[in-house]
């Protein structure tokens, strides 16, 4: 990993013009008729439509997703050509579950930096209504056999072989592959080792709530959720339908626990639920979008993608990633005054906040020497965040981004950090500076 | 920690309107028990000053007193919680405790003090929660019964268990009682007689625990859990279980027909396994069937009674300074290496090279396995997955940590990497010139510090070390097989080896989790030498017409696991011959002259022993048909003994090609018999510890017993001899010498204790 920030081949820089996305809804709910790519495409044709760009500037899109449809593996590729994108413009899928989009976003900007690219467009689509549920190992193998079975005897031969429970499907589960622990488990693991209490939970997760229900209030997605038509019937969806503005601590408190239901400290109402969405945000060269005639939002300056250990440290991403995306760039967590960071779990995000805060954690895990990293609560998302606005795994990514870009502008700050954790162990952070900042 | 609990001791005191009924155990310094008040839940933390685990002992003892005392007397405390401040949460009773003790009736005296105290603790109004993380062992576990609920957290070094029986004795705290109504009489007799550890999710299944959480926070859930008892939300539950566990449960334990039957069994298993020379299993199983037959009133007294005579025995007496030699071993002689290590080169992937790998990676250190060709590597790799998997399958692994580990196993049929390696383990064929060419071609790829340990039973590392450039990296690891099973590491030194490279091979063998004795160089070291004798009484023995059944039969009864034709089977006949030709000019002017041919024969003719499925003893490697394996579980029950393994008709043709009559001695005398084999290794032992190849005693006994199963309830040859007398062991050596030859002939060292009366060991 380079020590210093890369340098920009030619002294090329990429930058966010703008972004769009669908309402989020619950998962079997507004857009449980569409696939995932569709509502990929409706985030893509509602950013060309909000900014009026042609789509033959565009010279590569890339899209995250995680559960996918085996139908549109190349999830990106249908979306932009579902969109009316010119099929000479190449696509591509990315994958690292819920960070998935922010890789969507860096390939993209690697790309612009190296002088590949001039324009992209890079977001994420996730559908979690429809999950690809298989037929059971032995079943699917009679099936195939059964396609080269010679009359009625042949086919008997194979289902002979089969006993009744092949017939129960197998349907993919949340858990982690390699500790086998679902996120929920994981996180309670997590929030009990770090030391996260019940109340500090549900006080984070109900701040989450309250919050995205008023920017909606005030506006503050106007611009940012496009209304998507969802055929035959044609009728419009608007709104995140997630955020619950009268949730307080109390009406939390009374929940019961999701995962561990004797020692657990996690509910439904501190969880992100299962959510379908899609998003886009366009990125170019600086220099192409002066020539375009377009403002700026952000300079995205640079990344970091950081491992750890799939068991103990699942969701500990932003723990991980943020502090060598600070040291590297050398910039003081106190100058940084936009932070959107993903909430799966309330108790996450709060795990997060209490080991970027510990000295100890930062030099001995991290490994870099810095002051403790203490965030300012009103700096971290004040618009909501994945607990109530709801966390499509492969778009959420670009949700951040959006959100982080339009605070820089609103607030004038120079410097946000867009940061997130992912199965596996991983972890995403994202600084991007305001070209107009006023402080 | 978290913001859930509020109250703290001094608030509890204020509650409790008095002027706190102070224990003088929350802020004394130095206390093992602490007690504070958490939302009117008392916190009882054990946390021994200065030890790494908590062991109970006079002190503790006290320190329950005073602490559960005053969870009764206090009206501000509703309920009470049991935890360790420690990793583990307690590792049994601290032995020296029971140790010191003179006569069985002061023993039984003690028995009977913790029984009340947990009597108490068991009958207490408020309910009182053990949280159990680590190690909850012996004396441990029985505090933990007598609690009203028990958590474990499912760290995986998390482990219950009652192994009393390894050292002889049984449960004295009335673990024998409350584990069978716990847990049903078949679970707890299995515990109780294997001493075997149950991890947290088997203990949860098994109803031994009532709930398992995760590895933090245990505290809070266990305070929690208490005020839940105290509402009554919750209460300690049965657990579910299948219907062929209930049904066998039915039939076996709640009826006593049934129960006659299981511990009729249960008895008949013990005396298959052990044949009768331990007296703690048949112990645990009368003290338990007292309790379920004549009521717990009558169970908890045996159990005193029964545990003081054990304390007593001689053998239990003889397992626990196995126990303290084995502890001691476990600590570096020689210091912490100042070389950690990162990556081990293992040359040759056969069964030994295969295995260490396999010890060394599960310890998570990367292996560097090299072999000729990727087939032999891929021999040797197939073993270590096999081992893993069979974790897998009784859950001590998930498949996913066995593949990453088994990943660390990285397969090289060069030497490129091996330049990393601070040690390598080479464990190729026992041949002189080949281990020379090994080395000199080795130290041409490693760093001028790395440490080059021979595998080898017999090969001196003194001549092995010429071919050095760097003979002070030179040492000798013998493991012994199945690498992965066998407790023992013997580890040899040169005269030049030097001291960093001792203490890094010890320190890697007891990270290998093996028991370590470091010996001296000399011709078979000291485990091979010792065993060269033995061997060839058991052959003497033979050509004189001793049935080779008779033989085995004859020292398992004097306690050795295997007897030594079967051994000879299981080592190899080719390893054999080939180690006896080599030791035969060290051993011959002292035995007299040897006649290798007919083993020579055997290996000619293919009879290998066990892995090429003809030895002495034919051994069938077709797999058993399901009414061969009916009959066998059948003949089982019936109480049929172990069967012998039926004669290789070939090697029986050889022997009497040789001149043996096999068979033809008939009224052999069994003590003879036994004494003649069994102190042709003691007296080689002490003879060891005279020429300096062992340091000390304590390894010559360490070294037999769990390297060559030399009869454990004896302590090893070192504490036979003190146990027996240094001068009976001379006095029939001397006539046996007489009888049968100069072979006989006493250990200088022997004589002179015989004279002296002086021990080997100081401790009785």
């Amino acid at each position: 990993m380079p020590k210093k920030p890369p340098t920009p081949a030619a002294g090329r820089e990429a930058v966010l013009v703008d972004a769009a996305r669908t309402a989020f809804a619950r998962s079997n709910g507004a857009w449980s008729e569409l696939m995932a790519y569709e509502l990929g495409k409706a985030a893509i044709a509602g950013l060309l439509a909000k900014t009026g760009l042609d789509p033959k500037e565009v010279d590569l899109v890339t899209m995250g997703t995680v559960v996918q449809d085996p139908r549109t593996s190349n999830l990106a590729r249908e979306a932009m050509l579902a969109a009316g994108m010119p099929n000479t413009i190449p696509a591509f899928t990315t994958t690292l579950a819920c960070i998935s989009a922010n890789v969507a976003a860096t390939s993209a900007v690697d790309q612009i930096q190296l002088g590949h690219i001039d324009v992209a467009i890079a977001g994420g689509a996730e559908s979690l209504s429809d999950p690809p549920i298989r037929l059971s190992k032995n079943l699917r193998q009679a099936l195939v056999k059964s396609q080269k079975a010679k009359g009625a005897k042949g086919y008997l031969e194979i289902v002979k072989e089969l006993s009744p429970e092949d017939l129960i499907p197998d349907i993919p589960s949340a858990a982690e592959f390699s500790s086998g622990l679902t996120m929920g488990e994981s996180c309670e693991r997590f929030a009990k080792r770090v030391g996260v209490s019940r109340k500090e939970s549900d006080e984070f997760a109900a701040r989450s709530h309250v919050l995205a229900a008023r920017a909606w209030s005030e506006g503050r997605y106007a611009d940012e959720v496009v209304p998507v038509p969802v055929p035959p019937k044609m009728e419009l969806v608007t709104t995140d339908d997630g955020p619950r503005g009268d949730t307080t601590v109390d009406t939390l408190a009374g929940l019961r626990p999701a995962f561990d239901k004797q020692f657990g400290l996690i509910t439904a109402g501190s969880s992100s639920f299962l959510t379908d969405g899609g998003s886009a945000v366009l990125l170019m060269a600086k220099e192409r979008c002066a020539k375009l005639g377009l403002t700026a939002r952000a300079v995205i300056k640079d990344y970091v993608y950081a491992g750890g250990d799939p068991l103990e440290e699942l969701l500990a991403g932003p723990a991980l990633a943020v502090p060598l995306l600070l040291e590297r760039n050398g910039i003081n967590a106190r100058d940084v005054g936009v932070w959107e960071i993903h909430e799966a779990f309330a108790a996450q995000v709060v795990a997060n906040l209490k080991l970027l805060a510990d000295k100890k954690f930062l030099e001995e895990r991290v490994g870099v020497r810095l002051a403790p990293i203490e965030i300012p609560l009103e700096r971290i998302n004040p618009w909501g965040g994945s607990l109530s606005i709801g966390h499509p795994f492969g778009a959420t990514g670009g949700r951040l981004l959006s959100t982080a870009s339009r605070r820089l502008q609103v607030t004038g700050e120079r410097y946000a950090v867009v940061t997130g954790c992912a199965a596996g162990g991983h972890g995403s952070a994202i600084l991007l500076e305001n070209p107009n900042a006023s402080r | 920690m978290t913001s859930t609990n509020s109250s703290t001791t001094t608030t509890a005191s204020k509650k409790s309107g008095e002027g706190a009924p102070v224990t003088g155990q929350q802020h004394g310094a130095g206390e093992a028990l602490t007690l504070k008040v958490v939302d009117n839940i008392a916190v009882i933390t054990i946390d021994v000053p200065g030890e790494k685990q908590n062991t109970l002992s006079e002190k503790t003892k006290h320190g329950f007193k005073v602490c559960f005392e005053r969870v009764a007397n206090d009206p501000a405390i509703e309920g009470a919680v049991l935890i360790s401040g420690k990793p583990d949460f307690i590792a049994g009773a601290d032995i020296s405790m029971i140790q010191t003790r003179k006569s069985a009736s002061e023993v039984e005296r003690l028995s009977r003090e913790m029984q009340q105290q947990l009597a108490l603790l068991e009958q207490s109004k408020k309910p009182i929660v053990a949280a159990i993380s680590g190690a909850c062992m012996g004396g441990g576990l029985e505090i933990a019964l007598a609690c009203h609920y028990r958590i474990a957290t499912d760290h995986p070094k998390t482990a219950l268990s009652l192994p009393e029986v390894m050292l002889g004795l049984l449960p004295g705290g009335g673990g024998t009682q409350r584990l069978p109504a716990l847990i049903g009489i078949q679970a707890a007799l299995d515990m109780m007689l294997t001493g075997k550890n149950v991890r947290a999710r088997k203990a949860k299944r098994m109803g031994l625990v009532d709930a398992v959480t995760v590895p933090y926070g245990l505290e809070d859930a266990a305070v929690t859990t208490c005020k839940r008892l105290i509402k009554g939300e919750i209460s300690h539950q049965e657990p579910k279980k299948k219907l062929p566990e209930r049904a066998t449960e039915a039939a076996l334990e709640d009826n006593p027909a049934g129960r006659a039957i299981l511990f009729r069994q249960a008895r008949q298993m013990v005396m298959e396994k052990t044949g009768g020379l331990y007296p703690a299993p048949l112990a645990i199983i009368d003290v338990v069937e007292a309790g379920a037959s004549k009521g717990l009133e009558t169970g908890y007294a045996e159990e005193s009674r029964r545990f003081g005579e054990l304390v007593m025995s001689k053998e239990a007496a003889a397992l626990m300074t196995l126990f303290f030699a084995q502890t001691a071993l476990k600590k570096n002689r020689f210091g912490k290496a100042a070389t950690q290590l990162n990556t081990l080169g293992v040359l040759g992937a056969g069964l030994m090279g295969s295995g260490i790998a396999e010890v060394t990676v599960q310890k998570g250190v990367r292996v560097l396995l090299k072999d000729m060709n990727a087939e032999a590597l891929a021999r040797g790799q197939k073993g270590i997955w096999g081992d893993f998997d069979k974790r897998v399958r009784s859950h001590a692994m998930t498949p996913f940590e066995r593949d990453r580990t088994f990943s660390s196993v990285v397969p090289k049929t060069d030497y490129k990497g091996f330049e990393k390696c601070e040690l390598v383990i080479e464990a190729v064929f026992e041949d002189l010139a080949l281990k020379h060419k090994i080395i000199r071609e080795l130290e041409d790829h490693v760093r001028t510090d790395c440490v080059i340990a021979s595998n080898t039973s017999a090969l001196p590392i003194t001549k092995l070390a010429e071919a050095s450039k760097r003979p002070q990296n030179i040492i000798g690891m013998h493991y012994f097989s199945p690498v992965p099973k066998m407790p023992l590491l013997e580890i040899i030194v040169h005269k030049g080896t030097s001291k960093e490279a001792k203490a890094l091979a010890v320190d890697v063998g007891i990270k290998q989790g093996k028991t370590v004795i470091v010996v001296n160089d000399g011709p078979g070291f000291y485990t091979s030498r010792i065993l060269g004798p033995l061997m060839d009484e058991a052959a003497q023995c033979a050509l004189e017409g001793v049935d080779l059944h008779e033989i085995d039969h004859a020292m398992r009864q004097w306690g050795f696991p295997v007897g030594p034709i079967t051994l000879l089977d299981e080592v190899g006949i080719d390893v054999a011959a080939h180690v006896s030709k080599d030791m035969a000019p060290f051993f011959e002017p002292r035995f007299g002259p040897r006649d290798r041919s007919a083993l020579e024969a055997m290996v000619k003719e293919g009879f290998t022993g066990r892995k090429g499925g003809k030895g002495f003893y034919l051994y069938d490697r077709t797999k058993q048909s399901p009414v061969e394996k009916a009959r066998a579980i059948v003949e089982k029950a019936m109480g049929a003994s172990r069967k012998d393994k039926p004669y290789n008709p070939g090697a029986l043709a050889i022997l009497e090609r040789h001149g043996v009559k096999h068979g033809s001695k008939k009224d052999v005398d069994l003590r003879e018999l036994q004494e003649r084999i069994g102190l042709r290794m003691v007296n080689e032992a002490v003879q060891c510890l005279q020429e300096g190849i062992l340091e000390n005693a304590v390894d010559g006994d360490a070294g037999a017993v769990f390297g060559l199963g030399f009869p454990p309830m004896t302590g090893g040859p070192f504490r036979y001899v003190d146990s027996v007398g240094a001068s009976t062991v001379v006095s029939t050596l001397e006539r046996f010498a007489t009888k049968y030859g100069k072979r006989f002939k006493p250990a200088e060292l022997l004589v002179d204790h015989a004279k002296s009366g002086k021990r080997f060991h100081v401790k009785g």
